[in-house]
């Protein structure tokens, strides 16, 4: 018998391991690094404000009433044109999941209607509509729409086949396969479509108030950038900013109470 | 229930799954189908309980089908088909929800299907808590609550390890000699063949037809004696004779596809 060595460790592999206080040191280094650079003339302030002038604007913004009126404004337009793109979308997206002929009727047209920017369709919309809220919310609407009815059907695509055998073979009816298995199955696929669809509809909001809003916050941003006040046009960035977190946070708490089983 | 399986074949459009089934299957008996893999037994089981249409043939029961029976025709699945998203209980509850049965005999059989199964324990548990064995326990339960006259099992054993495998072996034996039903096993593992079976049913490979019936007198209960342990070697042996060529030959087929 020689002496004994122990076996050196050599796993682990690249397991992600929690490291909480990295992200906040990694944020205040980039913002100190930042206001140092601003305070010691090194970024001019007209081109890139220092974030303790973000911060004034935004609460200058916040006590005259302005962020509010821009905020609500675009609220407005956001939340409806969400809300009935997704309800067509999940509509249209669940009957070509669960029908056939639904699906050989809606695909070529989701297919090549999904492609455009619809952006570009503002210009017909206000055509139609005029210049005012309802074009912008149409605008929202559809770009929504689209996404929706792709995710819904993949995410009804996506429930196994053996689950909705196993339920022909207990003789369930066709409305409690849809009921029981088919919508709670599609429920992880529709929600992860909803972040999309969220993430549309914050784009366009601002896209639509640049081309033609007063309030709002693209709107805001746009005229801000116009008159050279980049700290106020900063402020509004970091306004959509939170915008965006608040969603996917929302999102996320949805999913954490709907799928709890998962 | 006595099942009749008359000159049933099956094509999935040129290529012949099984041709020619002729089998008859006693009230209360245990058929096991074996053969190697593509042979179509997992197609003739579809058959059976109305999955699939024969592109030929018949399948029958003959007489009423019992009365208390919510589902004549019921399966155990390889892979347990259970909703992650429903508990023990519920997943249960699911097969008998559109039954309009009253809330307290709906309870009622749940429960009883759970204790019989040893799930009682369980019955608030989600599948993904659950080990493969506990989970095709759950498919057993939810098989068992509809009273079925013909138990139909798709290699319910396949997926499990084989201490598991061993344990829900024994479990099925338990439960069979307490309630009546006809069962119709399929299974590429011949030791199950040997232990659960009254006849086993050797199909042929593609297509599949029946190559041979080899009945084994010696009841399932006293298999597990020591006196039988030589019976069970001996069915082994002779199963492994019968298709182990056209297993191998099966297999090459697999590979050239």
């Amino acid at each position: 018998m020689s002496e004994r060595r122990p076996v050196p460790f050599r796993g682990g592999g690249f397991a992600p391991a929690p490291r909480r206080a990295v992200p906040w040191i990694v944020f205040a280094v980039l913002i100190g690094l930042w206001q140092a650079a601003s305070s010691s003339g090194l970024l001019p302030p007209l081109f890139m404000p220092s974030p303790a002038a973000i911060v004034r604007a935004l609460r200058d913004l916040w006590f005259d009433g302005t962020l509010m009126e821009h905020v609500t404004a675009s609220l407005k337009r956001i939340v409806p044109g969400w809300i009935i793109g997704t309800a067509a979308g999940l509509a249209l997206g669940l009957a070509m999941g669960i029908f056939s002929s639904a699906r050989a009727a809606g695909l070529p047209i989701v297919s090549a209607l999904f492609p455009i920017p619809k952006i570009a369709l503002l210009p017909v919309l206000i055509l139609w509509l005029g210049i005012g809220e309802p074009s912008k919310v149409a605008t929202i609407a559809l770009g929504v729409f689209f996404p929706t009815v792709i995710s819904a059907y993949s995410a009804c695509d996506s429930v196994p086949r053996n689950l909705i055998r196993m339920a022909q073979s207990f003789g369930l009816p066709a409305r409690d396969i849809v009921a029981k298995i088919l919508l709670p199955g599609a429920m992880p696929g529709i929600l992860a479509g909803f972040r999309i669809s969220a993430s549309v509809a914050l784009l366009l909001v601002v896209a639509a108030e640049m081309i033609g809003a007063q309030h709002g916050i693209g709107a805001f941003v746009l005229t801000a950038g116009n008159l050279m006040q980049t700290d106020q046009l900063l402020a509004g960035v970091v306004v959509l900013s939170v915008f965006g977190l608040l969603i996917s946070w929302g999102l996320g708490r949805l999913e954490r109470s709907v799928l709890r089983w998962r | 229930m006595p099942l009749h399986i008359e000159k049933v074949s099956h094509s999935y459009g040129t290529v012949e799954a099984l041709k020619d089934i002729d089998l008859d299957i006693a009230d209360g008996e245990t058929v096991v189908l074996i053969g190697p893999s593509g042979c179509g037994k997992s197609t003739l089981l579809g058959i059976i309980g109305g999955l699939l249409q024969p592109t030929a043939g018949r399948v029958s029961l003959s007489g009423p089908p019992p009365a208390d029976s919510l589902n004549p025709f019921t399966y155990i699945f390889q892979d347990f088909a259970l909703l992650p998203w429903r508990s023990v209980a519920a997943n249960v509850a699911l097969v008998l929800e559109h039954r309009g049965l009253g809330a307290a005999e709906c309870r009622e059989r749940v429960v009883a299907a759970l204790a019989l199964t040893g799930l009682t324990e369980f019955a608030a548990a989600y599948p993904k808590q659950l080990s493969g064995g506990m989970r095709q326990r759950v498919g057993i339960a939810r098989a068992l609550v509809v009273r079925p006259a013909v138990l139909l099992l798709d290699e319910p054993l396949s997926a499990l390890d084989a201490q598991t495998r061993e344990l829900l072996m024994e479990d099925l034996l338990a439960i069979w000699a307490r309630e009546q039903s006809t069962r119709v096993y399929v299974t590429h593992n011949l030791e199950e063949a040997a232990r659960l079976a009254d006849r086993v049913v050797v199909l042929s490979r593609r297509p599949g037809r029946i190559r041979e019936v080899l009945r084994i007198d010696v009841p399932v209960a006293e298999r597990g004696r020591p006196e039988h342990a030589t019976l069970l070697i001996d069915v082994h042996r002779r199963l492994w004779a019968m298709i182990r060529d056209e297993a191998a030959t099966a297999e090459r087929e697999m590979l050239n596809v």
